[in-house]
């Protein structure tokens, strides 16, 4: 198939940005979003002209390294499907698509497509953890978790700290990420003692951070390619007020 | 020819380990304080020694050139990890665990090393546990347990098809917490390109800031590279798009002996070649062989839908070949296996480059014990399917997904179409027992050393090799050199010796910068990929190794010619980036021919096709190669050759049968 390509391109952080057309064509409905990019940056590369930057690495949809807004969406048109495992069987020939980053001003632009999310390592650092240094666990079997929790935990867990909640937010709210984090732990034997101080240093970071607040659209869930659930932020306002009571 | 001493403790398998960690020389938590540890890699292996040295009061400051350290491709593990916890009362034990790993590993690792691995893993499990991560449980709360390739017991833990994932998350958060605390300095989007060394020791690296493209000096009593393997060298692989072997060959070119560089995994179920777009090969878990039965038509070019081609007219052939174990041979023989029916012409798909994974009489089983289980007792044949197809999706749900997103086709209605692909390499940096390098003070753990996994990984054993060694080897072994260390003080990146070292990797980047030639990266990187699939790939002869090395030392002539970087060096430019990396993998690429064409024996993932057995099974030859071959850096494609003698005191060596 053949393609027009509108792409956000912008030289770093500090110039603006502004959208560039490029023609593609003989696309196979078997490449996925980022090889049908590939096979752009080869051709702009052949005529001397600077490659599209853009985050990707495993390519598997699990390592939350690409992050693409396409036609509006982030991760694009499919449901639950990071860019990586978008494959262009969900376009049509001529089809016109226009490709941005991740806008949220917690996550400054560093080129074109790329965008810096430490922000998320920062609200790890302050609380997405459990204390317990190497060596202190007792065997594995000694903490029984009810399946339906340990099943609840790890839907939450599957998060893949792409940013997508974000992108998709129109407050740019980092609430999904943040509750999914809480709510694996708060769902666990092993992480009730540290339970009150999480959540809140936690929240504390994200509004250090910048990230705005949650309006309940569920925007979020709907773009998220892990389709963690909103429910997650329930929980948290549920243990961010627990916690404030008991402070 | 015995520079190399693996420092194998004396005394019986069972108290090598136990006697190691209680003689060993301690720096007293007061001096570990002052003592810098440069930690390269975010993986299992690099983020769970981070944080653990950092908890002993170690100053760490830990590398990774992904935005953030929990991107690492440790993360992309589906399957599971071992552990030899024996939950499942099925005879499982550290005994058998570490039998069964020297054993899958065609007799070519050290036993000294698979003990410490199997009595280490139990502690792994717990401390994973510990952290969180959410593993598969019975309903009565206890873990669960899955069976793997080339095991007969159950013992790998796991979290859906994203064990890795969970793992990884876990000790990421454990480095993330010791960020927090002050005692982790992180560096995300930067790459090491270069190792210091002051008076032969490891005392700092060169690191290039992805995002301005600015060279940094950092100092450390000690470095680990813990950077993962090279199978990208094959261009296809299911690595990720940015693994590479970069700051392992940077170590090899300053003194560190690399291992049985030609020792590469091809694992059998991943998802087929579309066509010539194809950026990386995903994987399909091992796991799906539990359920899964492989088979190709009886007959050649048989283009009939695979539904359609009767039960007797399907050639199922690991059951055939393999009664014992079946469908769950190890790794190496389930693909030299699909590669032979292939090769005759017996393969299906467009490509014909593929064979059936089929759930079906699975599928059907399940649903009858289902329909048993809700009291059904004529069920048709329709709701068996159903009910077996909910039993097939709780176990395997999204991979069964990700199948479908990637080729379009759905494989609870007709079967996977799988092939082998580059997965793994057990071979990688030398380290001894402590896990040090040839250079003193230079570490490397995890994919990227070649220590315990021989000639062959066994499923869920990867994950269980690099926590191992980042959780509960490192921890205790590198005090063995640092204990000599306290003395040393921080040295200032002044030093010429780190003057040099940032000149010496201007250079290299200016030069690749000046070529200004017209071709990309990925076009010398697919040529080598090619050359290296077809000539020292799963299987392998005296002739095309011997080509592959004089197309290689071309390729490599060309692509300095010939290659074109657009943008600039002092900017955010992912070009330059891949530029540097091919430009080692095109060095990696001939020592591993030449590893492999030394090698004439067939043994592991490897298939020396001059060393067979009448039926076509590979034959390992103990007599001439029971030895690790470490390969010394001489200078452009010039190598020598050193030989680590294994001795067995244990596992007797026997031809490996899973008939």
């Amino acid at each position: 198939m053949n393609l027009t390509l509108k792409i956000w391109r912008q030289k770093n952080s500090k110039e603006a940005g502004n959208f560039v057309s490029y023609n593609v064509t003989d696309i196979s409905a078997d490449m996925s979003f980022l090889e049908m990019f590939d096979v752009l940056n080869e051709q702009l590369i052949s005529k001397g002209e600077e490659p599209i930057a853009f985050d990707h690495d495993c390519r598997e949809g699990i390592c939350g390294m690409c992050s693409m807004y396409i036609n509006g969406r982030a991760h694009g048109p499919a449901q639950g499907t990071t860019t990586c495992q978008l494959h262009m069987r969900k376009f049509k020939d001529g089809d016109t698509i226009t490709v941005e980053p991740w806008r949220a001003s917690s996550f400054p632009v560093i080129k074109d497509l790329v965008v810096d999310r430490s922000a998320f390592d920062h609200i790890i650092s302050a609380g997405g953890f459990i204390s317990v240094n190497t060596g202190n666990a007792k065997d594995a079997n000694n903490i029984p978790v009810p399946k339906d929790n340990a099943d609840n935990a790890f839907a939450a867990a599957a998060c893949i700290g792409c940013g997508a909640c974000v992108a998709a937010c129109k407050n740019s709210s980092a609430m999904l990420f943040v509750s999914a984090k809480v709510s694996q732990l708060a769902l666990l034997p092993q992480g009730q003692v540290e339970r009150e101080t999480r959540v809140l240093n936690m929240v504390k970071q994200m509004d250090e951070e910048g990230f705005g607040s949650c309006t309940n659209t569920g925007a979020c869930e709907a773009e998220c390619p892990k389709e963690i659930s909103v429910e997650n932020i329930a929980r948290l306002n549920r243990e961010y007020l627990l916690a404030n009571l008991k402070k | 020819m015995t520079k190399l001493n693996s420092k194998i403790p004396a005394g019986s398998i069972e108290n090598k380990w136990t006697q190691y960690r209680s003689t060993v020389p301690l720096v007293n938590p007061a001096n570990r304080r002052s003592i810098d540890v440069i930690v390269v890699g975010t993986g299992l292996a690099g983020a769970s020694a981070a944080a653990t040295l950092a908890e002993l009061g170690y100053k760490v400051k830990c590398f990774c050139f992904q935005d953030s350290p929990r991107r690492a491709h440790s993360i992309a593990a589906q399957g599971g990890i071992n552990a030899a916890k024996n939950y499942q009362h099925d005879g499982d034990s550290v005994y058998r665990l570490f039998y069964e790993t020297v054993k899958g590993g065609d007799y070519r690792s050290r036993e000294g090393n698979v003990h410490r691995l199997a009595e280490v893993s139990v502690n792994i499990i717990d401390q994973c546990v510990a952290q969180g991560g959410p593993f598969a449980r019975e309903y009565g709360g206890y873990l669960s347990n899955r069976s793997f390739g080339g095991t007969q017991v159950q013992r790998t833990f796991y979290a859906a098809g994203q064990t890795g994932q969970q793992l990884l998350l876990g000790a990421y958060s454990a480095l993330e917490r010791q960020v927090g605390l002050g005692t982790v300095q992180m560096y995300s989007r930067h790459e090491m390109l270069d190792i210091v060394t002051i008076e032969g020791k490891a005392r700092g690296i060169i690191a290039r800031d992805l995002i301005n493209g600015k060279l940094e000096r950092h100092f450390g009593h000690a470095v680990l590279l813990c950077s993962g393997g090279y199978g990208n060298v094959f261009y296809l692989s299911t690595n990720a798009m940015g693994s590479n072997v970069t700051a392992a060959w940077k170590a090899h070119k300053k003194g560190a002996f690399f291992g049985n560089p030609c020792f590469t995994q091809i694992h059998p179920t991943c998802i087929p070649v579309s066509g010539d777009h194809q950026s990386k090969l995903t994987l399909m878990s091992e796991s799906l062989r539990n359920d899964g039965r492989i088979w190709v038509p009886k007959k050649k070019d048989d283009n009939r839908k695979p539904a359609d081609i009767p039960e007797d007219e399907r050639d199922y052939y690991l059951e055939r070949r393999y009664p014992a174990f079946g469908n769950l041979v190890p790794r190496d023989v389930a693909s030299r296996a699909a590669k032979e029916r292939c090769d005759a012409g017996y393969g299906v798909g467009a490509s014909k480059m593929a064979v059936y994974l089929d759930f079906a009489a699975n599928t059907i089983r399940y649903g009858k014990i289902e329909a048993h289980k809700k009291g059904l007792h004529n069920p048709s044949d329709e709701e068996i399917k159903h009910l077996g197809k909910e039993v097939v999706k709780e176990k395997y749900g999204n991979l069964f997904e990700m199948y479908e997103k990637i080729t379009g086709e759905n494989p609870y209605e007709m079967p996977m179409r799988i092939y082998p692909a580059v997965h793994y390499t057990m071979g990688g940096l030398w380290v001894d027992y402590e896990l040090m390098t040839t250079v003193p003070g230079l570490y490397a753990l995890g994919e990227a050393n070649f220590s315990d996994h021989g000639a062959n990984r066994l499923g869920a054993s990867a994950l269980m090799q690099g926590l191992a060694d980042g959780y509960f080897v490192i921890p205790y072994t590198i005090s063995s050199y640092l204990s000599n260390e306290i003395r040393t003080k921080a040295i200032s990146t002044d030093h010429e010796a780190f003057v040099e070292a940032e000149k010496k990797v201007k250079e290299q980047l200016d030069k690749l910068m000046n070529i200004k030639g017209s071709k990309s990266v990925d076009h010398f990187h697919k040529k080598l990929g090619k050359i290296m699939w077809e000539k020292c790939g799963m299987g392998r002869n005296e002739k095309g190794l011997t080509e592959a090395i004089g197309e290689i030392r071309t390729l490599r002539e060309e692509f300095w010619k010939d290659l074109r970087i657009p943008g600039i060096q002092n900017e955010f430019n992912p070009e330059l980036e891949k530029a540097g990396r091919v430009a080692d993998f095109l060095e990696l690429g001939e020592l591993m021919c030449m590893d492999a064409l030394n090698r004439k024996e067939s043994c592991g993932g490897h298939f020396r096709e001059e060393s067979q057995t009448e039926e076509g099974e590979a034959k390992r030859d103990d007599e001439k190669f029971s030895y690790v071959s470490a390969w010394e850096y001489k200078g452009a494609g010039n190598f020598e050759m050193h030989k680590e003698e294994l001795l067995f005191d244990v596992v007797h060596p026997s031809q490996r049968s899973y008939k």
